[in-house]
């Protein structure tokens, strides 16, 4: 098994080796730079922050001089918020998004799986229709709908929640977000969940167990949850890598401070160190939790073996 | 998960009560900040901070019009080309050091040093040697900028430049503590670090989230400042800044969705303000390009565009019709209007006719039309609705949507187009910020406009020492670039303001500036 985590993770400096290297050029192929105005500036102007810069530069003597500081642990300043460099602003985002994104990832498995396996039990019920309505509900409403929605209802109505900012992660501050990327996982989850626990509790060796006399509790538990549980352990590796990351929609209608806009914003703003370093670390997480899902999968699964 | 619920409505009753104890303005802006060195910014979100935090020479009062500043008074030379500054004694860094002229002396030399890379070191250029400072043709040292003695400020323009007063109020041109700046570095920006001598200092700075500010002790005028703390919370998404300000969460935004600003007001009333901005938003043709060429031709489509249409049904109300590329608002100055402008809608569509038809433009015969314009669905919908209203008279228009670093760079680098979107807004209150953008080989001349009569009128204008005479000169050669339609303007910008009715000092402006100091909360 280490040997195996071992070798996938060398494997990873490669990956992303090239990740790296088709993302810088394909940014630098975009048109314009991240000194380009809405207001034109004076070309001598626009030649001094190019040269403080290395703008100036050909795009591969920039590659590699990036490639250079990366080696030894610099992401670079940030084009656009500028007197910061990414590393200092990763320092203060990351964890804003690391820590609604596990919330958001521990409350969907919890729920996700308890609904599921309810639903599941209760196959063609009342509870099991509920399940699946809301389920389908939340995979299909998209965010910027549930986001506005809780905003008015919780913040504007009940005055229970902050309707913006981050508030140094008061807790009236994390529902809104935390809820609004819970709920489609959660309902993913829940949907994986009936299907799986509702195979599995026609498999053969429950009927053996049922025969057997054991309680429904350890069949439930015991037997047929282990078996469903791995199509929710290969779903929750990569989403956890998205949840994780952060979310544009979430975190710019909440205005969270987190990573998840650094991104989209660095992009239109040409911010290149900025996006190389999200492309970076949204690698280096995606990278991460495939493996950690794959791990769990031989944890749950004695019949994978990665040797 | 109610139970949560409920804690956190609990919390957040705490949280709202312990926060009224100073008078504190949570102050809403519609994005974050990039910088907070007065020498690196360049966006009206920063503007509006170091406004706060920094006083430069000349300074604004409530309705954004100038008034002195650090300085008490100044003396200009016959020539208009040597301004001298008395510096006031009383003001103070908020670590009680003097400001004195040599601090002046050094943050000019700042801003314009190459190395600085200011985007906006262009403030400083009318005075001597500047612009070759910035190109790294001369040594800062060389700069017109002379500290006389501690208090009197001495400095050359190159020319007379009858703005110069008024381009003192930008942030480029704010002084910095030189002691503050050679401890720190350009860290200096960071809380804590800062020495600033505006009406507050700078306290917390957390990226994306707040920045907030606190009452500035030392400052000249502290006696009459009320507010304790400004927050800056900025919201991008300005639905939701609605909702943080129905909530209490902020006492005013400085915009919100326009396209609601019919329910808008019938729900806030006379809190929300739609006021003049002196902004103009314009399409440009290239002038260069067949026919695009023809200065009738572009009349006859100026003509057909139905202005009122465009700022009722596609801005509902939150912009105004535009006749002139200077919006009106700058003091002694009358815009001149295009010829048409008070003809009604049908007869200019009648002149336009005949001019297509001389052209040979027809539904039968169809001259294809490009406009280029960046992200946005209001500027979609503008370009939209224009395609509508040419479609009649023969025109085929296609529409490209590129995003805003695309677009500007393909219009900087005089990329092939016939009709393209952009806008101005003033960084200062002279209608010759507007008219320059037609002036030739300026570079936002888009437009690719030259005519050596507007030229020469610019160029006379520049060094006029009668405002009264060169307001004259500007408005006659604002007249050529409408007869010419070297620019086409379309909408006026409006300011977009929701203030709660316990704050008190806010005034409307052209300029949208609203220092802090004058304002105060119940």
């Amino acid at each position: 098994m280490l040997r195996y985590v071992l070798k996938r993770l060398l494997v990873a400096i490669p990956t992303l080796f090239v990740i790296i290297t088709i993302s810088f050029f394909l940014m630098h192929i975009a048109p314009g730079g991240p000194f380009n105005m809405e207001k034109g500036i004076p070309p001598e102007i626009k030649a001094n922050i190019e040269r403080v810069f290395h703008l100036d530069e050909p795009v591969l003597s920039q590659y590699l001089r990036y490639l250079n500081n990366l080696i030894h642990g610099d992401l670079g300043p940030s084009y656009v918020i500028l007197n910061f460099s990414v590393a200092e602003l990763f320092a203060k985002s990351l964890p804003v998004s690391l820590w609604i994104g596990s919330l958001a990832m521990l409350f969907s498995l919890v729920a996700g799986c308890a609904m599921g396996v309810v639903a599941a039990l209760r196959h063609n019920g009342l509870i099991d229709y509920i399940v699946v309505t809301l389920a389908t509900a939340g995979s299909t409403i998209p965010t910027f709908v549930t986001a506005p929605l809780i905003q008015l209802v919780f913040g504007l109505t009940f005055h229970w929640i902050w309707i913006g900012g981050w508030h140094e992660g008061a807790l009236a501050a994390l529902i809104g977000p935390v809820i609004t990327l819970a709920l489609p996982q959660l309902a993913t989850v829940a949907r994986l969940m009936r299907g799986a626990m509702i195979e599995a509790l026609h498999t053969n060796h429950i009927r053996t167990a049922k025969a057997m006399g054991l309680s429904d509790y350890s069949i439930v538990i015991r037997h047929a949850m282990r078996g469903a549980l791995l199509p929710i352990a290969s779903y929750a590796g990569p989403a956890a890598a998205g949840l994780l990351t952060g979310s544009i929609i979430v975190e710019s209608i909440f205005q969270i401070p987190g990573i998840g806009r650094s991104f989209i914003d660095g992009a239109l703003n040409r911010d290149y160190t900025m996006v190389m370093g999200t492309v970076i670390i949204i690698a280096v997480f995606t990278i991460v939790f495939n493996l950690v899902s794959d791990i769990l999968y031989a944890v749950i699964d004695p019949r994978v073996r990665y040797d | 998960m109610f139970k949560s619920l409920l804690t956190s409505a609990a919390l957040f009753a705490l949280m709202s009560s312990t926060a009224f104890a100073d008078s504190v303005w949570n102050r809403g802006a519609n994005g974050d900040v990039q910088s907070l060195d007065p020498h690196k910014t360049s966006t009206v979100e920063e503007a509006n901070i170091l406004r706060d935090l920094f006083m430069g020479l000349i300074t604004e009062d409530t309705e954004g019009n100038a008034q002195p500043g650090a300085a008490e008074s100044w003396t200009v030379s016959p020539d208009g080309k040597v301004y001298t500054f008395k510096l006031n004694q009383k003001d103070v860094w908020s670590d009680g050091s003097p400001v004195t002229a040599k601090d002046f002396v050094f943050a000019w030399r700042r801003v314009l040093d190459p190395k600085t890379a200011s985007e906006y070191a262009s403030m400083a250029f009318p005075v001597l040697n500047a612009e070759a400072i910035n190109g790294g043709k001369a040594k800062p040292e060389d700069l017109g900028v002379k500290a006389i003695d501690d208090y009197t400020l001495e400095v050359t323009l190159k020319g007379p430049t009858p703005y110069f007063l008024e381009m003192l109020t930008h942030q480029a041109m704010y002084p910095v503590s030189e002691a503050n700046l050679k401890k720190f570095g350009d860290d200096f920006i960071k809380a804590g670090n800062m020495v600033s001598n505006g009406a507050f200092v700078l306290a917390e700075n957390v990226p994306n989230d707040h920045i907030k500010l606190v009452k500035n002790p030392k400052f000249i005028d502290a006696a009459n400042v009320k507010l304790d703390v400004v927050n800056y919370i900025p919201t991008e998404d300005r639905a939701a800044g609605i909702k943080r300000y129905q909530a209490g969460e902020v006492d005013s935004m400085n915009d919100f969705p326009t396209e609601q600003l019919a329910d808008l007001k019938a729900k806030f009333g006379d809190q929300i303000h739609v006021t003049p901005e002196l902004g103009t938003y314009y399409y440009v043709f290239k002038t260069k390009k067949a026919p695009w060429d023809n200065p009738k031709l572009r009349n006859a489509i100026s003509m057909v565009i139905d202005r009122d249409q465009l700022a009722t049904k596609v801005w509902q109300g939150s912009m105004l019709p535009a006749y002139s590329i200077v919006p009106p608002g700058s003091k002694g100055y009358t815009p001149s209007m295009m010829s048409y402008a008070d003809m009604p809608q049908l007869d200019r569509e009648d002149a336009a006719k005949k001019v297509f038809d001389e052209l040979n433009i027809s539904p039968a015969h169809p001259q294809k039309l490009e406009i280029r314009y960046n992200t946005s669905e209001n500027h979609k919908n503008t370009a939209v609705a224009i395609q509508e209203m040419l479609k009649p008279f023969g025109f085929d228009v296609s529409l490209i949507n590129t995003d805003g670093k695309t677009h500007y760079s393909y219009l900087e680098q005089k990329g092939d187009f016939d009709l393209a979107r952009a806008g101005w807004i003033a960084d200062f209150k002279d209608p010759v910020t507007f008219l320059n953008l037609g002036h030739t080989g300026d570079g936002n001349n888009y437009a690719d406009y030259s005519n050596k009569d507007f030229d020469a009128l610019l160029d006379k204008a520049a060094v006029e020492p009668d405002s009264a005479v060169r307001m004259k000169e500007l408005s006659d050669a604002e007249a050529i670039y409408m007869k010419d339609i070297g620019i086409l303007p379309l909408l006026y910008y409006g300011n977009h303001n929701v203030v709660s009715p316990k704050l008190h000092g806010f005034v409307d402006n052209v300029m949208d500036k609203h220092p802090s100091r004058f304002v105060s909360k119940d």
